[in-house]
């Protein structure tokens, strides 16, 4: 069976795999690393969102062995080493931005790389745009949305909290 | 210590306890789940939606490598159908048809997705392989896909021996007082209408895990259910002969349910059977696919309704003739949805003195059909809010007015309709009101008149609906046919320090329990909700619960365990009157403290609770150490949740688009505990309604193959097909609980499907339109405005 070697969250694992194991199961079956769901198998609903080298990815969509010295972020590991929640986590958490919680680790993923790739800031318009590969059957979508808004102040060093940013 | 924070009581938008594991990849959701040397389970599903089971050849899956077994229907001999929690009556006062529902085909499919045969393999990729191996010899039978097929002369049967593929023939009101109304109004207004079917997609798929203890000989079953009580009552007790005491049921975090997550599905007993028979844990994970086949689906209605008005326009009576799918068999609480979830809905929130409704349920070769965000009242709602505007449209009423006209008043409460409910509160004049002043409904013909010159055709609708939530009480749903009390359960357990778990047969799956809860408790005991946890979904920790389901996790489970902690007050009253050396009827409670009555004596919930369990002074003699209580509570009605919803709409000419632009909610959902919460579910449930009433809609084709089979081809609404939602409570306190709630979790997905079809049709007016039905697609629209067909 092939072998990947990946660092995730910071610490590097060296994994058996066959050809087929996509890369969510990788994180959820072999490093029990849970926190990245799989809501479909059409690529539709982004609850499996990640960072791979820097980039969102759908990790349902992604061999394992395409991943071989990747960098790859989970959900697990956004928030400080200390548990301080990343600015994203925090606006989630002040807009209500979540009910059931399981599409909410792809969202806050792809949330996060929407943000950091574009400093210009996103208006409400782009961000409904920009969220177009997350599902969401909660929450309507309107305080994720405002929870992006205001976490995009905190992550470009607009405003210095999620809270503030709601002013 | 307990220090006492008023905001985090009643009324208070406190931020939720349970975001923190969400938010750090931290929730337990059952796929999270692994037992030590559990195995995987495939389910081997029919892809026709009607054949003979000529043959299954098994023996090369089950030599294929990793395989540890393959079941079939032969190998589950002793092993019950899955039971029907509802029996309705037919109109001749005999049972409805009730064919048995197996766990796995015997003999015959009857729909796409009906499970065949299980694998069990070391992984799932080695069951999905060997599931490939399996044979099976299908004879392809005829299909019957729609209810006009299905009830066609000489239509092939779903079920041999029900005849005419017919379900219940059911009625409810009085129809002669309905035809003599009839004869005399002047006007007459026919209108019929498909309420789209639909399904449910909570994010998370279902999965099933079974474990078995040999040392212990209890199982364990870990499921994504609303209702792990219910689910071990009807598995244990019908389907595998489990006592509840050798059976646990474990509902974790579970991702969103809408109703979906209600029912005992096959795949629970599956795992729970194999994991005992093979010594094995089993975990059973839905795809997406597999979901869309063997979810129970929702809606599907066919209606012919017509209305009887004066000349003033006063409503004189309705009849209603619905045919409502059930799919293939019978789910848990399906036979109640078209029925006492449905046509008991018909008055709404207007006068109309004689209605009479008749319902026919129909088996088709599709997936079983039960209850959906709503249920019922969705299905209701948008018949009587499509009805009062084609009414206004056809008679030349204003269509606010004609509303308003017909309106139960807010002094006639309570307020008794000719099917069988009796409202006990609400103000329809007031949720208008303030609906038309928030979406400027006065102000709309300019705004018409801008998008216009814009090259948009922009629509306003509204609909002023009323709901029914907390099903109850026991005595009435028993006679109606619930084969199930409707009551729920709470404990609350104040610890020796003063920290207080509760233990609630409710089940969160989004609609944020442990804080609302918590609020509640901090509110009435003056615990700080940091002091207090929340504990649900587990029987072995829970007494006992019916679950969550049509709003009434507060009303209900709510009122339970306000009535547990009156328990604990009472208690502690008596426990504080020994230590204070008072007449019990001289002490006072308020939110943590129990006080002398004019005096300053006074001892903290703290102190009392640890007298209660270290009672080294305490009056043993009489009351019994610790503080801990439990409720059983059994509403005495429904509640009855109503309100105003407008809805304002783009049209693009060009290519058919609706473009949501405005959406106002005005509800009255009781007494409000958090209001961030409840505008949560409020906008999460429109977003449903919306999804409903422009993008949503399952479709199988005549041989019964479903073409909506995956999110590629089912449209769900996405974060740019929606708007922002005004939301907006008017309370009226229901009269019959102890809290004054009524429920949040439906009124969205109910009141606002027809005020969005009304804003479509209102935003079509210059082509004649009457009406469009569910989903408004770009297609239909395109083609009204184009004139033909695409």
């Amino acid at each position: 069976m092939p072998q990947v070697t990946l660092t995730v969250n910071g610490k590097q694992h060296t994994v058996e795999v066959e050809g087929r194991t996509l890369l969510v199961e990788l994180l959820r079956e072999k490093l029990r690393l849970t926190g990245t769901h799989v809501g479909c198998d059409t690529s539709q609903c982004g609850a499996c969102v990640v960072h791979v080298n820097g980039d969102s990815v759908k990790s349902c969509t992604t061999l394992a062995v395409m991943c071989d010295g990747a960098h790859v972020t989970t959900i697990e590991g956004l928030a400080a080493p200390d548990g301080t929640l990343h600015p994203m986590q925090e606006a989630f958490r002040e807009y209500h931005a979540l009910q059931c919680g399981f599409c909410t680790p792809g969202m806050v993923m792809s949330a996060v790389d929407l943000v950091r790739k574009n400093p210009q800031g996103l208006s409400e318009k782009e961000i409904r745009e920009g969220l177009e590969g997350n599902l969401c059957r909660c929450t309507g979508y309107h305080n994720i949305v405002k929870a992006i808004a205001a976490a995009q102040e905190v992550m470009h060093g607009r405003r210095a909290s999620v809270a503030a940013a709601a002013e | 210590m307990n220090l006492v924070t008023p905001f985090e009581g009643i009324g208070a938008s406190v931020k939720r306890k349970e975001d923190l594991r969400f938010l750090s990849g931290r929730g337990q959701y059952t796929d999270d789940i692994n037992r030590p040397g559990q195995a995987y389970a495939f389910i081997l599903r029919s892809p026709h939606a009607h054949a003979r089971i000529a043959g299954i050849e098994t023996a090369k899956a089950a030599a294929m490598p990793g395989v540890l077994a393959v079941y079939t229907s032969a190998d589950l001999a002793g092993i019950g159908g899955l039971p029907c929690g509802w029996q309705i009556h037919n109109k001749d006062g005999t049972p409805m048809a009730e064919p048995k529902h197996p766990v796995l085909a015997e003999g015959k499919v009857r729909h796409v997705g009906d499970p065949v045969a299980v694998v069990i393999a070391e992984t799932r990729a080695r069951a999905r392989d060997a599931a490939e191996a399996v044979l099976v010899d299908y004879e392809v039978l005829p299909a019957v896909a729609s209810m006009a097929a299905a009830q066609a002369p000489g239509a092939p049967l779903v079920h041999e021996g029900v005849a005419g593929n017919l379900c219940y023939d059911w009625h409810i009101g009085d129809a002669a007082q309905v035809e003599a109304a009839f004869a005399k109004a002047a006007h007459r207004v026919v209108f019929e209408t498909t309420n789209n079917r639909l399904v449910p997609n909570a994010m998370e798929p279902r999965c099933a895990v079974g474990d078995y203890d040999t040392a212990t000989g209890e199982h364990t079953l870990y499921t994504t259910s609303q209702n792990p009580h219910v689910i071990r009552l009807l598995m244990g007790a019908f389907v595998l002969n489990i006592p509840e005491a050798k059976l646990r049921v474990v509902a974790p975090d579970v991702g969103g349910g809408f109703g979906s997550k209600i029912y005992h599905y096959a795949e629970e007993a599956i795992v729970t059977w194999a994991a005992a028979k093979l010594g094995r844990p089993v975990k059973w994970t839905a795809d997406r696919s597999e979901s869309f086949v063997s979810d129970a689906h929702g809606r599907d209605h066919v209606t012919r309704a017509e209305l009887a008005l004066d000349a003033e326009g006063r409503f004189l009576a309705l009849k209603v003739s619905t045919q409502a799918n059930m799919g293939a068999y019978l789910s848990t609480f399906a036979p109640c949805v078209p029925t006492y979830l449905y046509a008991t809905l018909l008055a709404g929130v207007y006068t109309t003195p004689a209605i009479y409704a008749e319902v026919k349920a129909v088996f088709t070769n599709t997936v079983p059909v039960d209850a959906y965000r709503g249920a019922g009242r969705p299905e209701a709602t948008f018949l009587l809010e499509r009805l009062v505007d084609v009414a206004a449209k056809r008679c030349g009423f204003d269509r606010v007015e004609l509303r308003r006209k017909n309106f139960i008043s807010p002094d006639a409460f309570p307020y008794q309709t000719p099917v069988a409910l009796q409202y006990d509160s609400g103000n329809y004049h007031a949720t208008l009101d303030a609906a038309l002043a928030t979406a400027d409904w006065a102000g709309f013909e300019a705004r018409r008149a801008e998008a216009k010159a814009r090259g948009r055709l922009r629509g306003i609708g509204i609909s002023t609906y009323l709901e029914a939530c907390g099903i109850a009480p026991s005595a009435v749903v028993g006679s109606l046919g619930a084969r199930a009390g409707l009551y729920e359960v709470g404990t609350i357990r104040v610890h020796p320090t003063g920290s207080v778990t509760v233990l609630t047969g409710a089940h969160s799956h989004g609609q944020g329990h442990e804080t609302t809860f918590a609020q509640l408790v901090a509110d009435k005991l003056g615990v700080p909700i940091a002091n207090v946890e929340v504990v649900h979904g587990d029987t072995a920790k829970v007494p006992f619960g019916m679950g969550t389901y049509g709003s009434r996790s507060l009303a209900v489970g709510g009122s339970a365990m306000d009535k547990a902690m009156d328990k604990i007050i009472a208690k502690g009253k008596k426990i504080a009157a020994h230590l204070m050396e008072a007449s019990v009827e001289d002490i006072e409670f308020d939110r943590g403290t129990f006080r002398v009555a004019g005096t300053d004596k006074a001892k903290s919930l703290t102190e009392i609770s640890l007298a209660a369990y270290v009672p080294h002074n305490y009056p043993i003699e009489e009351l019994e150490p610790g503080l801990e209580e439990t409720a059983f509570y059994d509403p005495k009605n429904f509640t009855y949740p109503g309100g105003c919803h407008i809805a304002e709409v783009e049209i693009e000419p060009e290519t058919g688009r609706v473009h949501l632009v405005n959406f106002t909610a005005v509800d009255d959902v009781g007494r409000v505990i958090n209001p961030m919460i409840v505008e949560g579910q409020v906008q999460g449930g429109v977003a449903q309604g919306v999804g409903q009433a422009l993008l949503e809609g399952c479709v199988y084709d005549a041989d019964g193959q479903l073409l909506s089979g995956s999110m590629l081809d089912y449209t769900m609404p996405r974060a740019d097909d929606l708007a922002p939602v005004s939301v907006a409570t008017h309370t009226t306190l229901c009269t019959h609980n102890p809290l004054g709630v009524k429920g949040c979790g439906e009124v969205g997905a109910i009141g606002s499907p027809p005020a969005v079809i009304n804003a479509v049709v209102d935003a079509l007016r210059d082509w004649g339109v009457e009406h469009i039905e569910m989903p408004a697609t770009p297609q239909k629209i395109w083609s009204i405005i184009h004139g033909k067909s695409c």
